[in-house]
């Protein structure tokens, strides 16, 4: 029961994420199982283990889309309501495994609906067009393709989301995430689907969002994209945390590498390989 | 020759290309100079096509399509002067105009054939008509076509021929009696009495065969063609042109309202809908699109002033009244289209709203059966009075409701619906309180008074003449522009986009910061008071109010089905499509008397039919356009383990 937990930033960085005691069931299921989580301000932190390990599950009651069954989860210092929308607000942005964007929707018009919090204007100002509506619309517009362009979209705004190729919807979901100005951004499975290529760039992009200021709690699979990118690697099996340290912590540990079947981690020997 | 690995530009007759461009145009020709001929020796048959030299009713379609399929050959073929008409170039636009003419001119000639009892009532000029729009069929299918390489769907599914060989022998069996026995003897008058429908069925199947292999055959497909540069007009020539364009267009409306007999309006909705065909297809659409939308403002305005002209150019007040009831029915469509095409909540009731408005408005209106009948407000507080009840209304309707994800609206603002008619009738001071004056309404309510311009009564302006519908008639307008630019402004603005991320996605929607209650229930509401305001209009234009006004479904509109199908036909989210849909909806079972008892049957398997079809609606927006026609659907690989549900919460 006991995890071991190594902290490798100063710990003076203030938390921005503190999820403590998560418990989610379902039923008889305990999909969550008492995990207790912190991200920091400026850190890139990985959460990896087994499919069904309940990883989106705790995504999802970080987010507000499922109310935990026991446990808190605070957002700089204040515990979060347990409304999708509250939670965007306060500052937690997130992205979906499978991706979810507003299939029909343009790439601009997908962002500018991230930007939904961030905006105030209203049925009325929308229906008047006052001077302050139409600043702020341009404002939104602006950030908007500002946004794309960071997430190398700037040419895709005017297509539909449906018709961007896998990877590039990826990166709109990022995009779109970006829009709400989280201070703390979760990124589930990224790259799933992607091909190398594409995978250094998303890798290139979490950096960069990182030095904007926003914190990223990231899963994934892909075991060099973890190592390369996170400060901290936490490992969720059954619903557990069984350990969460850097990268020589979690990868020489035994239940670790039980879980994962018995077997050395999968991709492990390859980023040894190309990555030193 | 475009060609493409889907698509090959080919002619489905082998002919020589002089030759079927000779027949095209030639046919063409010969079927509009028909208009001139006699088509029948008796004025027996309606509209009475028997003079020389003046066309009538059915002659001036055949006039009209004839020379569109003339010019549109020679245009396609590249003759100068004419390239506007035809940039995209494509033959299929001289097919679709040949149809048009082909079925406006074989209708009439079967119809006088059919009603005057035999070929002989034909006089030359019918028979060139024939001749002509035939020929000009078999032109253009001589020349290059955009067509499918692929032959859809080849065979017919085997449980068709299973359905068509037991209706075949139900047929027979009920008809002589023996199949009787099968059927218990309480539903048996259900099968005697219906024997037409095993009759209906297997010609269903068999046009639906016919269709199959015509299809094969033809395979007339549509090839994205990017339009040559457009000559360069100087900006006031662009904006004549949009003038000219919808001056056409009020013509066209006009010419299908004032239609006098079926016939007529038969003929006319073939040419349009060909018509319209063969102009999308040569291209002389998307390039008018251009052009709207480079003069967004001009095209507004033409749009309104053509609308505006229309009781000008009218001297009889039906059909000004007909162009009134147009008007109300597609404002409240494109009230409901708020609701349904942006925000895709289903309201199975909206028709109450307007019920709602229309009421609260007809009892502060000094009507003498309103129980409030010594207040007469002024007419713009009765409207915003309407508005606000439609308001309230819509906030207690949908603040318990769309808290709930399902269709849980549907069915509550279904039971609304019913329950605001039952309660008008109900509230007559016997079964309930005294406010509606129950099944008889609220009538003669008195006509507007606006700054002295008494609406009830007829005014001339110099060589114009306005009566009392055509006053009634912009007063509608005004509540169209305004729910025209309320819809066209939140459509495009953060509040929009909301309730379409909504509509796409709403669990996604709410991640992103979205309070999907709030959101849906802004829509909801706007929806409702958009239709109080027109309710209020309604009821002043139409003098009276009472509950079989607002039905869920009734033959004619609007009602709620009408509303929502308005809404679809014409295409969701747009605002042209409402407009166009609620104008079609009204005008067929207005004008096709003949219909009556069959016309929800009409009216369903029209639905399937554009479903099948066009699922779009008659007018799609690009976003509905690319999300119903696009193929190019990206790989959606990911497992979807996290979908989360509110069951889940
Ligand atoms: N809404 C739900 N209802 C019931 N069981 C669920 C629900 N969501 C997730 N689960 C279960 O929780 C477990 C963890 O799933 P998940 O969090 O998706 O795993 P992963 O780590 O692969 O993202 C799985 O066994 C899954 O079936
Ligand atoms: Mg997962």
């Amino acid at each position: 029961m006991s995890t071991v937990t190594t902290e490798t930033r100063t710990p003076a960085a203030e938390p921005v994420l503190e999820a403590s005691g998560v418990v989610m069931r379902f039923g008889g299921l305990t999909a969550v199982n008492d995990v207790d989580l912190t991200v920091r301000q400026g850190e890139i932190v990985g959460l990896i283990g087994p499919n069904g390990a309940g990883k989106t599950t705790f995504f999802n009651c970080l987010t507000g889309l499922y109310v935990p069954t026991e446990g808190t989860v605070k957002y700089k210092g204040t515990v979060l309501p347990p409304k999708p929308h509250l939670v965007t607000q306060a500052g937690i942005a997130r992205t979906f495994q499978n991706i979810r964007l507003f299939a029909n929707m343009t790439a601009l018009e997908n962002v500018l609906v991230g930007r939904h919090t961030r905006t105030k204007e209203g049925l009325f100002s929308a229906i008047l067009r006052g001077p302050g509506y139409r600043r702020a619309e341009a404002e939104s517009r602006e950030r908007a393709r500002e946004l794309l362009e960071f997430c190398g979209l700037g040419a895709k705004a005017d297509h539909l989301a449906r018709n961007l190729p896998y990877g590039e919807q990826r990166k709109l979901e990022i995009a779109r995430a970006l829009a709400s100005d989280p201070g703390l951004l979760l990124l589930d499975e990224p790259t799933a689907g992607m091909n190398p290529q594409e995978t250094r760039a998303a890798e290139e992009l979490v950096f960069a969002i990182r030095d904007l200021g926003v914190a990223v709690l990231v899963i994934e699979h892909d075991m060099k994209f973890i190592f390369n990118l996170c400060d901290r690697t936490a490992v969720l099996v059954q619903g557990k945390k069984i350990v969460e340290g850097d990268r020589e912590t979690v990868q020489n540990d035994e239940r670790v590498v039980t879980a994962y079947l018995g077997a050395p981690l999968e991709g492990t020997t390859a980023a040894q390989e190309d990555g030193q | 020759m475009t060609e493409s690995t889907t698509h090959e530009t080919t002619p489905v007759l082998p002919l020589p290309a002089h030759l079927a461009l000779g027949a095209a145009v030639g046919g063409g020709v010969l079927a509009a100079a028909s208009a001139a001929m006699s088509w029948t020796w008796t004025p027996d048959f309606p509209g009475d096509l028997t003079y020389y030299g003046s066309p009538a009713g059915l002659q001036w379609l055949a006039l009209v399509g004839g020379a569109l399929t003339a010019l549109l050959a020679l245009a396609a073929r590249g003759l100068k002067g004419l390239r506007w008409l035809s940039p995209s170039g494509s033959g299929n636009g001289v097919l679709f105009a040949a149809l048009g003419t082909f079925a406006v001119c074989w209708y009439a000639v079967v119809a006088i054939a059919v009603e005057l009892d035999g070929l002989v009532n034909l006089d030359p000029g019918g028979w060139l008509a024939a001749v002509g729009s035939l020929l000009a069929v078999l032109g253009a299918l001589g020349l290059p076509l955009d067509r499918r390489r692929t032959v859809r769907h080849p065979e017919l599914h085997w449980g068709l021929y299973a359905a068509l060989a037991v209706s075949a022998v139900l047929r027979l069996g009920l008809g002589q009696g023996w199949a009787l026995h099968a059927v218990p003897p309480g539903i048996r008058p259900l099968f005697t009495e219906n024997l037409w429908f095993f009759v209906a069925l297997p010609v269903a199947i068999a046009l639906f065969r016919l269709w199959r292999l015509l299809d094969g055959w033809l395979r007339i497909g549509r090839i994205e063609r990017p339009l040559p540069a457009a000559r360069a007009l100087p900006g006031w020539a662009e904006i004549l042109v949009v003038t000219a364009v919808f001056a056409v267009g009020l013509g066209v409306v006009e010419f299908g309202v004032s239609t006098e007999y079926g016939e007529l309006f038969v003929g006319f909705l073939l040419l349009t809908a060909f018509a319209t065909a063969a102009l999308l297809a040569s291209g002389a659409v998307g390039r008018l699109r251009e052009l709207t939308a480079r003069h967004r403002a001009v095209t507004t305005g033409a749009a309104f002033a053509a609308a505006g002209a229309f009781p000008f150019t009218q001297s009889s007040e039906t059909y000004v009244l007909i162009g009134t009831n147009i008007l109300i029915f597609a404002t409240v469509a494109l009230g409901l289209n708020v609701v349904v095409g942006l925000a895709g909540l289903l309201d199975l009731g909206y028709v109450a709203f307007l019920g709602v408005g229309a009421y609260a408005a007809a009892l502060v209106s000094g009507s003498r059966f309103s129980v409030f009948r010594d207040l007469h407000l002024p007419f713009p507080v009765a409207v915003l009075i309407g508005a606000a009840a439609a308001l309230v209304f819509g906030v207690v309707i949908g603040a318990p409701t769309l808290r709930l994800r399902g269709d849980y609206l549907a069915i509550v603002t279904l039971g609304f619906g019913e329950i605001f008619r039952i309660a008008m009738n109900n509230l007559d001071g016997t079964s309930g309180p005294s406010l509606t004056n129950g099944p008889n309404g609220i009538a003669a309510i008195p006509d507007v008074n606006l700054f002295g311009f008494d609406f009830g009564e007829a005014h001339d302006f110099g060589l114009l003449h306005l009566g009392k519908n055509g006053n009634y008639l912009l007063l509608m307008l005004v509540a169209t522009a305004v729910v025209v630019t309320v819809f066209a402004r939140v459509a495009n603005s953060r509040i929009g986009r909301a309730w379409v991320a909504i509509r796409e996605d709403e669990t996604a929607a709410e991640a992103m910061g979205i309070n999907g209650f709030r959101v849906k229930l802004i829509a909801f509401a706007l929806g409702a008071t958009l239709a109080g305001l027109a309710g209020a209009v309604q009821a002043h234009v139409s003098g009276a109010v009472s509950p079989d006004q607002y039905l869920f479904s009734s033959p004619t509109p609007p009602n709620s089905a009408f509303l929502l199908a308005a809404v679809i036909l014409g295409g969701m989210g747009t605002i042209s499509g409402p407009l166009v849909g609620a104008a079609l909806l009204f005008l067929i079972p207005a004008k096709l008397e003949f219909l009556q008892s069959y016309q929800l049957l009409a009216f369903g398997v029209a639905l399937i039919l554009l479903m099948r079809f066009r699922p779009e609606g008659l007018i799609a927006g690009r976003r509905q356009q690319l999300e119903f026609h696009d193929v190019q659907l990206p790989a959606q690989a990911a497992p979807a383990d996290d979908v989360p549900t509110k069951a889940g919460a």
